[in-house]
């Protein structure tokens, strides 16, 4: 269990105050000068040292996509990017960094930004979350009044700007590239990659594009050494996370963990337990709705971090632990997942703008019972299909749930699914063209 | 994907009015001078706003203009995204979300209580102007599920007789608080029965 002292996010519940005097007192700014003037080999080193991994889903070593930032500054500028367009199903922490830890959040900009030669940062904000990038528009206006950011910020001789821009209601602006896109002012699709943001980003120049916890825990990492942040949680996999526990539990709560808790812990001693008690629990999906769930024997000893979830076939994703219980329908509850990607795909590869339908309609049926013993094998051919054939991790997002749930619940599945195939009983169910464009009933 | 429909009666033209010219000044300075097509979200935005929380296809022309962007481009972004609005709605824009875990915590009930209290459709403008409502996807208060957005604001932690008294409150105009609907306090654990740890 994580140690009060060792707890980054004092202000997660907002108990204390919002504002720049409040968050000083929580010693925020309180030596910053002192970290940039270390330089940029120190402030990355001690990064690479903590080992911190990106906490936006994919884990990737924040110290190590630091570094691919080119060393010096060509006839291109560099950007920083923060990605606040959160909207993974299940996942709500950078909400409240954005609310109530905004200068932990623009600390972090400002030393990250000058850890990768970058002058101005861009802090992109899914739209929905209109008041909380008006309070960070504040937070950003009272550092900038206190000359932190701006013009030689703290007297390092450091030009930065923040502005924010927001999103408009597409998820897939929270992929890296896609995001770029949007905020160039396209549509938000994903770029192929190579080339990788790092040299070709923003506008065409070098861009390192990082989570708002990642951001907003770099300040706090530089002020208390990496080596401390390494020695919370397990190796590969250190530090303090938030934790979003939602669904069928009695206190739904976001909550400031260490790495590689178990799961079962979080959720009886945080959430208040799983309404109807443990034995009443079907299944966890353990990282935002893209991770495959985990049914209950998995989630009795799981712990809570990258490598264990991997190793469980699942991973932590934004680590937004969505709970089910036994008075759920665990097929509506997939299939509703399903409908969401279908929503959200961005219509760029076939596999993942078909499939995500196909998907999303063979469970609907599945749910209601009128699937056919095909169906289920059809369905787990689709999510093959997709997987690892589209440019972006989405198509992966939306298969892998779908696995996940005919991994641990075949059985179940086929006991509802039973109906023979459509062609032999003469059922109009058609269900190898597209939905939409059919007008009938039953369609 | 999700197919969206364009208004049938719309306005001949479009104009930005003094002041939104002023806010888009500053809009500007954010991006680079040739990359002044960045801006072309915040402005979509501005319309909608000016415009009663509506896009006519002549702002997209507008903005088009005023940005050296080609029509058709800015009608793409303006499709592509949810947010924005190319029909009228509400004076209360009622989303409820009823992705999977606000569904687990009764958004379907929510939903069915803007059916009975609005309209039987989602997209259908009240008799009196003043609500209409949409199932929208996940908006990230999971931990206060159900949820739904109204206009800028959250209303969280909702129940039937909750969203039964916000639902009338827009009815009459007259608002209720946004935020929690039982007062709880942002994401923290309820009922902390278990122990003490509310990061103090």
């Amino acid at each position: 269990m994580l140690k009060e002292e060792d707890k980054i996010f004092k202000n997660l519940y907002n108990n204390h105050g919002w504002s720049l005097n409040d968050s000083l007192k929580r010693n925020d700014w309180s030596n910053t000068k002192e970290i940039i003037s270390k330089g940029r080999e120190w402030i990355i080193n001690e990064i690479k040292l903590s080992e911190l991994r990106g906490r936006g889903g994919a884990g990737f070593p924040t110290g190590v996509k630091w570094s691919f930032a080119p060393k010096k500054v060509g006839s291109r500028p560099h950007y920083l990017v923060i990605n606040a367009d959160e909207s993974e199903p299940g996942t709500c922490k950078d909400r409240d960094i954005l609310r109530f830890e905004p200068q932990k959040l623009i600390e972090g900009c400002l030393i990250s930004a000058f850890a990768v030669n970058a002058h101005i940062c861009y802090i992109y904000i899914r739209g929905e979350y209109f008041h909380e990038g008006q309070q960070l528009q504040k937070a950003i206006d009272e550092a900038y009044e206190k000359k932190f950011i701006g013009k030689n910020a703290l007297n390092t001789g450091w030009d930065f700007d923040i502005y924010i821009h927001y999103g408009a209601g597409a998820y897939i602006c929270g992929e890296e590239t896609a995001l770029l896109e949007s905020l160039e002012g396209n549509k938000g699709q994903p770029r192929l990659k190579p080339p990788f943001p790092a040299l070709v980003g923003l506008y065409g120049c070098p861009t390192i594009v990082n989570n708002v916890e990642t951001i907003a825990v770099v300040p706090t990492i530089l002020r208390k050494g990496g080596k401390w942040f390494a020695s919370i949680g397990r190796p590969k996999n250190t530090g303090t996370k938030i934790f979003c526990i939602s669904g069928n539990v009695n206190n739904p709560c976001n909550v400031e963990e260490e790495m590689g808790v178990p799961l079962k812990f979080l959720i009886e001693k945080y959430a208040g337990g799983v309404i109807g008690g443990w034995k009443n629990l079907k299944a966890v999906i353990p990282g935002g709705s893209s991770m495959p769930l985990i049914p209950k024997d998995v989630c009795e000893t799981i712990k809570m971090d990258f490598d264990s979830l991997v190793a469980a076939k699942s991973g932590l994703g934004t680590a937004g632990i969505v709970v089910i219980n036994n008075d759920q329908d665990i097929l509506k509850c997939m299939a509703r997942i399903a409908k969401f990607y279908k929503h959200e795909s961005c219509g760029q590869c076939t596999p993942c703008r078909e499939g995500s339908g196909w998907m999303w309609r063979i469970l609907e049926r599945a749910a209601k019972g009128d699937a056919t013993k095909e169906d289920i094998n059809l369905l787990s051919e689709v999510t093959k299909q997709i997987e690892g054939h589209t440019i972006c991790a989405f198509g992966e997002g939306s298969a892998w749930p779908v696995q996940g749930l005919l991994r641990h619940f075949r059985k179940e599945i086929d006991k509802r699914c039973f109906s023979e195939p459509v062609i032999k009983k003469k059922r109009k169910i058609p269900y190898l063209v597209d939905q939409h464009l059919l007008e009938s009933k039953d369609a | 994907m999700s197919i969206k429909k364009v208004h049938d009666q719309q306005p001949e033209s479009f104009e930005f009015s003094n002041e939104n010219l002023e806010i888009i000044k500053n809009i500007l300075k954010k991006y680079p001078e040739k990359n002044r097509k960045s801006a072309v979200m915040p402005l979509l935005y501005l319309a909608q706003k000016q415009n009663n929380n509506w896009i006519p296809l002549a702002a997209l022309k507008y903005i088009g203009n005023f940005l050296s962007m080609p029509y058709i481009n800015v009608y793409e972004i303006a499709t592509f995204y949810t947010m924005y609005n190319l029909a009228p709605v509400g004076k209360y824009f009622v989303q409820v979300c009823t992705t999977s875990p606000c569904l687990l915590r009764g958004a379907g009930e929510i939903v069915k209580t803007c059916k009975k209290k609005l309209s039987k459709n989602p997209n259908e403008i009240t008799s009196n102007g003043m609500c209409s409502w949409t199932e929208v996807e996940c908006l990230g208060a999971c931990v206060n599920a159900p949820m739904m957005q109204v206009n800028n604001d959250y209303y969280e932690d909702l129940d039937v007789n909750s969203t039964e008294k916000i639902l009338d409150s827009f009815m009459d105009d007259k608002p209720l608080k946004p935020g929690s609907s039982r007062n709880r306090k942002s994401s923290a654990p309820e009922n902390n029965k278990t122990n003490g740890t509310t990061n103090a």
